[in-house]
């Protein structure tokens, strides 16, 4: 008897008439949880019944608080006929049974029916009372927090990241059951959002188990989809990576008590507490076999879904067990060996041991040591060692022992996770030290009807073979994990497409451990001794510190753009150069990402929003004949879009892409490809060189003429673009670029070996030749088409900035300002059309969308669009569905100097305190982004002041005149892998200082909507809120709604009802949150908008499914005036964590 | 929630067509702060059609402003009128605004969506003041919006607003004014304007009659003030048992007894000599005065006497132009000479030892006089 659930009906409002002859509702309600059922008395002849009713108890599982929706359903009392249903309340009882998220829910909520919509409001209050669960076999993970946001939240920090987990659920969906035929369209309507709410409830359960065998507390980056499959089915999927979470306390008071009596802070102490002094730093280099020993304590499986109820006692020690014990933990804190009591657990837990030779305690301090030792030159090294990975032993060149360890032990850790994915977008400083490029699988299945829910393997083998194939591309980039990971699917009738695409990258190994140290740590933080605390966050935050006495230091700004790869074996041809930067590592011509811009990236000049647009026409098929048809369009689709994406990204002077993301979406007669990604031009990279035009027939006078004033016109758009986005890199040229230049095919045979799928189509060669991939040939009328394509997407218009990430680099000074919103278009195609014709309309529509979009928040000027999010669809033939959900924020003009020296983000979304004398070195300092500042601090030069004498001026143009374009050759019928492909021709030398008198306090909160008797709640798709701080997340909210109509034209038809709808789904997502105490929702998505119309029948039916986490937040004005003493040992900390 | 598909016809399979090969079928756009464009929202006030309010932009120039085309123009409006239609159910019981969860909408907002919803032409309610708010009347509205050159629909909007106001107010006790303002939350003036309109639809002023055509809305509304302030019931009762709404009986009882200020022949020239000497070389025309003496107090008399009459009541303007200002004019007095005339003859009548209704003299000559002087000019 685990739990007691609580609730009360107080009062309603606004309850519609439902008694035509007194104009009046006899309404009362029925308060349901699992099987019992409460009733209040009915409230006589009133629109605004108070019932005050008693406190309704219901005594159930944990089990059952996870998995079941508490729901309210108001009625209106008859006493001749049957009652009449007034509409529901579901409430998702997740958020209390955390003892960190909310302790009550309690306001108006929207009494929601599936045909009318809102039908008035409902007081309620319901609380939950948790017994501890001392049951070793219980099937609940109450008190795993979830959140959506894709990096840690802001007030908390991660003491260890443990991995991917990932969970699916099926069932028959309820509009496909025979049952349908005889209910009514409300019934059915019912039972399928109740289905699903119970499907989520129980699949964030089985996470939750997961998470807590792993050892950690919480998903982040938690991401639930629904597939319809229509008469096979109903999936309810998620994925989301486990962490372990520790709240940062960010109030004075208890910032004064660092000690403070949190339960998981004092798990931690100990740790943290006693550091440092007995640790022996400079013990001798420990030996491969410690290693080995170490990493075999690692259970290899326990993530995978077979995990075992006896393993789940694992989730009932004491949380510092997950810290030193957990398989994903090379790297471990040093103080670890002072206390031997930490290695108590592992002889506590039967189920691990059995898994894993347990090794002596001695061994495992020693190597934990060794650990401390490795980590402060760590990142490089990495580097070295899992370059020579994929290469077969090609790393020896420097690889000591030290080296052979390293990689063992980061490997080994990375490669006993079944999957080393991370939903994360953005990381703590120091996590990301190298990226690949961006890994995607697809495949095209043809779906059955699910036979036994219960066992989802179809389903599931799917997926696993999309994530392997996803693991062997990382692993060709010689990555070890693949961060920024989604999945998604799109269906057509039986066909289905499944998509899976992230960013391979390597890590640093302290990922076990991270972190932001607490408050004592960065008080008392100087350069020497953060090496005895055994962090190497150093090297992320601060490259000049922790080049005292290590060759190997990665600056903050450029380490993620050096290859990972082994430059003798690249898997693809690329064009490598010296990092424009650091100047010592290579770095590709070109980089896609999937993940969020790195704060501490050195960006040059504004970023913009990039999208590549294409539609395929496609022949009707059925079965099998069609699954091939669109297996065999889609190498052309994903080709044509890398290959635009590319020509945008030149044409705007840029040469990186943030936030890519690729959806295909297939309909019975075409295929819709969409590429969204957010462009900058990244320091460290070489410029990109303009585009070329050649004609093949070069006879014509008037033809050259032709191509020249194209070419004209291409040059200038450049330059206008570079001026507009502010790219104006210092000419600095380089002499030495000793890049070899690889035989493309050759390389990419070895890479594509790895990958299962690989049959017949990837040997299509689908590449321009070998010649350059920005020479447009334009003697086919496609070419001309792209060129034209090219030209025609407008600039976004003036004070208007647009991306697809959660920041736009050079934008820091936001206003509080912000407004999410919804836009939806639903498009017809009058007449048949050639690919070029649909292609053009494609593009217009989108273009156009943006258009109406900057038109609409023209007020708010100047301002950026922010985490632009398309999904297009292809609801029946002949219709395109586009879906844009997006947040729009103001930002000051004013100030652009001296703002513009400092790198904003971190210190824009923070407290800033006055006095930050001592705590100059903190990385908000040191994640400049981007700097058009010409001067570099001392500390700077000091760092790079050796590259700087190293450079001469000369260009070395010819060396990059052949280019790789034969990126295609990783092109497979179900899978392929992106990466860069691409050209320079200057460099820049840029290097971003620290300037601790350049911070600046930004934003002032401005407007609040203060009078209103309905509270404010803010939405955002971004995972902060400018000017204010988070200070609490109150839980997950997790929506599914269902609107039907069989009164179109009443509604204003088609578009009247989704407004309506869309408008009703915010109101109820904000009255949750409200009701949850919190006044925002940040990380917010529309994951799903389902449309169907029949308006011949008068009829419409759409689907929306929504998620985000609710939040409390307090404006940084308030915030600074009640405790500008006390923040500088507090606002640090809570910052540490936070990526943007 | 339904909405009432009055305003724009939503219903086609298209929206509009981009181009032949492509048209819009759904085109929505919805902000957690719901988005709201004043200049649009007038349009939309105004009753323009959407394509009528996208060609008043578009010479309005936001165009060239916003780098937008008549498409997203076209879009735009749309979508903008679409949302006040769904607003405009909250819109007829303001305080739902406040209160409602579906549009987040900032109080600020809320305040110039109301106030512009209620607010009216001049020259509507000139022609529907003092009309019983009945359906026969709304049926007129053709009529009035020919005349007005104001739409029809606005003219409905504005006459169902008129109508709200007064079925909520009707069965509310206390002061009218303030009733008017806490339940339509509106400012201060346009709850006076409201309150002149229901007082007028109340009682059935006559005021569309040709002689009355020179008074404007405000003039009305002024009187109304006048009337509401101090010949109701809350005028004089602080209890506010009853309405604003209606005349005080007692008053209107009252009234009859200044007849003797005509009937009483003595009372009559003792009058007009007090009044005469108190005028005599302060005016240019006080030999008009003096003849015409008889004449204006009878008219004046007469009129509160009959005011027990409903049917007279609704005479009151007409009355007052015909027995009082027209003679006065046609004797070519200025508004000063009018001013003067009734000061002393208000007062003199206090001075006459047989005259026993002060208390009823001062609160019917008070109205009366700031009536006369506020409807007398051209």
């Amino acid at each position: 008897m685990p739990g007691k659930l609580k609730a009360k009906i107080v009062a309603g409002r606004h309850l519609p008439v439902m008694d035509r002859a007194s104009d009046l509702t006899d309404a009362f309600v029925e308060v349901k949880f699992g099987n019992t059922t409460f009733k209040t008395d009915v409230y006589p002849k009133s629109l605004n019944p108070q019932w005050n009713s008693e406190w309704f108890k219901f005594e159930v599982d944990d089990e059952d608080l996870q998995d079941e929706p508490l729901q309210i359903t108001v009625l209106d009392h008859d006493t001749y006929s049957a009652n009449d249903a007034i509409g529901k309340v579901y409430i998702d009882i997740d958020p209390l049974l955390c003892s960190e998220a909310a302790t009550v829910i309690s306001g108006w909520l929207p009494i929601y029916d599936t045909i009318h919509g809102i039908r008035g409001e409902i007081n309620v209050l319901v609380k939950v009372d948790l017994f501890n669960d001392l049951n070793r076999f219980r099937q609940s993970s109450c008190g795993v927090k979830f959140f959506c946001t894709t990096s840690i939240p802001r007030c908390y920090r991660a003491v260890m990241v443990h991995g991917f987990v990932e969970e699916l659920v099926v069932n028959e969906d309820p509009e496909y059951q025979w049952i349908d035929r005889i209910r009514t369209p409300r019934a059915s309507n019912e039972a399928r959002q109740r289905l699903i709410f119970l499907m989520s409830g129980e699949l964030q359960r089985k996470i939750g188990l997961k998470v807590l065998e792993m050892g950690g507390n919480a998903v982040v980056g938690y991401l639930q989809c629904f597939d319809l499959e229509g008469e096979s089915g109903l999936v309810v999927r998620a994925i989301g990576t486990a962490c372990t979470l520790e709240k940062i306390s960010t109030f004075p008071a208890t910032a004064t008590h660092p000690n403070n009596s949190s339960p998981s802070k004092d798990m931690k102490e100990p740790g943290f507490g006693e550091e440092a002094p007995g640790v022996p730093l400079s013990s001798g280099p420990p030996t491969p076999l410690r290693a080995q020993t170490f990493s075999s304590f690692s259970p290899s499986k326990s993530y995978s879904r077979q995990s075992s109820s006896s393993d789940t006692e694992l989730s009932l020690t004491p949380k510092t067990v997950g810290i030193f014990l957990c398989p994903s933990t090379p790297a471990l804190e040093s103080e670890s060996s002072p206390l031997p009591s930490a290695h108590l657990p592992c002889h506590l837990r039967p189920g691990m041991a059995s898994r894993s030779t347990t090794p002596p305690p001695l061994h495992i301090s020693q190597s934990d040591t060794a650990m401390l030792r490795k980590s402060v030159s760590f990142s490089e090294e990495l580097l070295l060692a899992v370059s020579g990975m994929g290469s077969g032993g090609s790393a020896g060149k420097e690889a000591g022992p030290l080296k052979a360890l390293l990689r063992q032990q980061t490997q080994s850790a990375l490669e006993q996770r079944e999957y080393p994915f991370f939903t994360l977008t953005a990381f703590p400083p120091g996590f990301l030290l190298h990226v690949g490029g961006v890994v995607s699988a697809r495949s095209v299945k043809l779906l059955d009807r699910i036979h036994n829910p219960d066992e989802p393997e179809t389903r599931d083998a799917w997926w696993e073979e999309i994530r392997q194939e996803i693991k062997s591309h990382a692993k060709a980039l010689g990555c070890h994990a693949v961060v920024g990971y989604s999945e998604s699917t799109s269906i057509c009738e039986e066909v289905c497409i499944l998509s899976a695409s992230g960013t391979a990258a390597v890590l640093s190994s302290r990922f076990m451990q991270d972190g932001p140290l607490d408050t004592e740590h960065r008080l008392s933080r100087q350069p020497l001794c953060v090496f005895s605390t055994g962090s190497e966050r150093v090297e992320g935050d601060m490259g000049s510190s922790a080049s005292l006495g290590f060759e190997e230091v990665v600056s903050p700004g450029c380490g993620f753009c050096h290859i990972p790869y082994d430059e003798l074996n690249i898997p693809f041809p690329a064009q490598l150069t010296y990092c424009y930067c650091c100047r010592r590592y290579k770095v590709p011509d070109v980089l896609f990402t999937t993940i969020d811009l790195p704060t501490e990236a050195n960006v040059t000049g504004k970023g913009c929003l990039i999208q590549a647009r294409l539609c395929r026409t496609k022949k009707k098929a059925q079965g099998e004949g069609n699954a091939t048809a669109i297996s065999s369009l889609l190498p052309f689709l994903e080709y044509e879009l890398h290959t635009q994406l590319m020509n945008k990204l030149k044409l705007r002077g840029m040469n990186a892409l943030f936030g890519l993301r690729i959806q295909i979406s297939v309909g019975e007669t075409m295929l819709l490809g969409l590429a969204s990604a957010t462009g900058v031009y990244l320091t460290a990279l070489p410029s990109p060189g303009g585009i070329q035009i050649a004609g093949k027939t070069p006879s014509d006078i008037t033809y050259e003429q032709h191509i020249s004033t194209m070419q004209k016109k291409i040059n200038d758009t450049i330059d206008k673009n570079k001026e507009l986005y502010e790219i104006n890199p210092p000419e600095v040229v380089e002499e030495i670029i000793g890049s070899p230049i690889p035989e493309p095919r050759q390389r990419s045979r070895l890479f594509r070996s790895h990958s299962e799928s690989s049959d017949e189509v990837s040997e299509l060669d689908l590449s321009h030749g070998k010649k350059d991939a920005f020479v447009l040939e334009i003697d086919d009328t496609d070419a001309v088409e792209d060129i034209h394509a090219l030209l025609t997407d407008s600039p976004t218009p003036a004070g208007f900035y647009s991306c697809n990430t959660e920041i736009m680099p050079g934008i820091q000074n936001w206003t509080s300002a912000i407004q999410m919103f919804t836009s939806v278009r639903v498009f017809r195609l009058n007449a048949n059309l050639t690919n070029q014709g649909l292609n053009k309309i494609f593009s217009d529509l989108c273009e156009n969308l943006l258009k109406s979009l900057y038109f609409k928040l023209r007020s708010m000027v100047p301002c950026c669009l922010c985490h632009l999010n398309f999904t297009v669809a292809i609801p029946e033939d002949e219709l395109i569905q586009v879906a844009v959900t997006a947040v729009a924020m103001s930002f000051d003009k004013e100030q652009p100097l001296e703002n513009g020296k400092q790198s904003g983000e971190k210190t824009l979304i923070k407290a800033i305190t006055e006095n930050d004398e001592q705590l100059q070195f903190n990385l908000e300092l040191n994640a400049e982004t981007s700097s058009h500042n010409p001067l570099s601090s001392p500390k700077g030069l000091s760092e790079v002041g050796s590259h700087l004498s190293a450079r001469a001026p000369s260009v070395d143009y010819s060396s990059f005149a052949d280019r790789c374009s034969s990126w295609i050759e990783q092109l497979k019928l179900k899978a392929h892998t992106i990466r860069r492909g691409s050209v320079k021709t200057t460099s820049s030398l840029e290097k971003a200082s620290p300037l601790p008198e350049g911070r600046s306090r930004s934003l002032r909160s401005n407007r609040s909507y203060s009078g209103s008797s309905v509270a404010v709640v803010k939405m955002t798709p971004l995972s902060f809120i400018p000017g204010a701080k988070i200070i609490k997340y109150l839980g997950i909210i997790n929506m599914f709604f269902i609107r039907e109509t069989s009164s179109l034209r009443e509604e204003g038809g088609v578009s009247g009802f989704l407004h309506t709808f869309i408008a009703e789904v915010f109101a109820m997502v904000r009255a949750h949150v409200a009701a949850l105490g919190g006044n925002a929702v940040v990380s917010y998505s529309m994951k799903e908008c389902v449309f169907m119309e029949n308006p011949n029948k008068n009829q419409a039916q759409c689907l929306i499914n929504v998620s985000g986490d609710a939040v409390i937040f307090v404006r940084e004005s308030e915030l600074e005036s009640t405790s500008v003493q006390t923040q500088s040992a507090t606002t640090h900390t809570s910052n540490g964590g936070e990526g943007t | 929630m339904r909405l009432h598909g009055t305003h724009i016809k939503l219903t086609e399979r298209s929206l509009y067509s981009v181009d032949v090969k492509m048209s819009v079928e759904l085109d929505v756009f919805v902000g957690n702060t719901t988005i709201m464009d004043k200049e649009v929202y007038q349009l939309w006030l105004n009753g323009y059609t959407v394509n009528d309010a996208v060609k008043v932009r578009i010479e309005g120039g936001v165009m060239e402003e916003c780098e937008a085309s008549a498409e997203v123009l076209l879009s735009d409006t749309m979508d903008q009128y679409r949302t006040f239609q769904m607003c405009e159910r909250l819109l007829h019981h303001p305080a739902k605004l406040a209160n409602q969860l579906l549009f987040q909408i900032p109080p600020d907002r809320q305040a110039m969506l109301i106030e512009r919803y209620y607010a009216f032409d001049d020259s509507f309610v000139r022609e529907v003041l003092g009309k019983k708010l009945s359906k026969g009347t709304k049926k007129d509205l053709d009529d009035v919006s020919i005349k007005t050159g104001i739409t029809l629909k606005s003219c409905r909007r504005q006459f169902d607003n008129f109508k709200r106001v007064f079925k909520v107010v009707e069965e509310l006790k206390g002061p009218l004014v303030e009733n008017i303002r806490q339940h339509f939350l509106l400012p201060d003036q346009l709850a006076r304007d409201y309150a002149a309109i229901v007082f007028f639809a109340n009682h059935r002023f006559e005021t569309g009659k040709k002689k009355l055509q020179y008074l404007t809305f405000q003039d009305f509304a002024f009187c109304a003030g006048q009337l509401i302030n101090n010949w109701t019931v809350g005028a004089v009762d602080n209890m506010m048992e009853d309405m604003d709404v209606d005349l005080d009986k007692e008053f209107l009882q009252d009234l009859k007894d200044l007849k003797i200020l005509i009937t009483d022949k003595d009372l009559l020239d003792q009058h007009k000599n007090l009044v005469c000497t108190a005028l005599r070389g302060k005016t240019n025309v006080f030999n008009e005065m003096e003849a015409n003496f008889k004449n204006l107090s009878r008219g004046l008399v007469n009129i509160a006497a009959k005011l027990i009459n409903a049917k007279d009541v609704r005479d009151f303007f007409i009355d007052l132009v015909e027995k009082f200002i027209e003679p006065c004019r046609s004797d070519k007095l200025t508004s000063i000479d009018v001013n003067l005339y009734l000061t002393h003859y208000t007062n003199s009548a206090h001075i006459l030892d047989t005259f026993k209704h002060h208390a009823v003299w001062t609160r019917y000559m008070g109205v009366i006089k700031s009536c006369i002087l506020r409807m007398y000019h051209d």
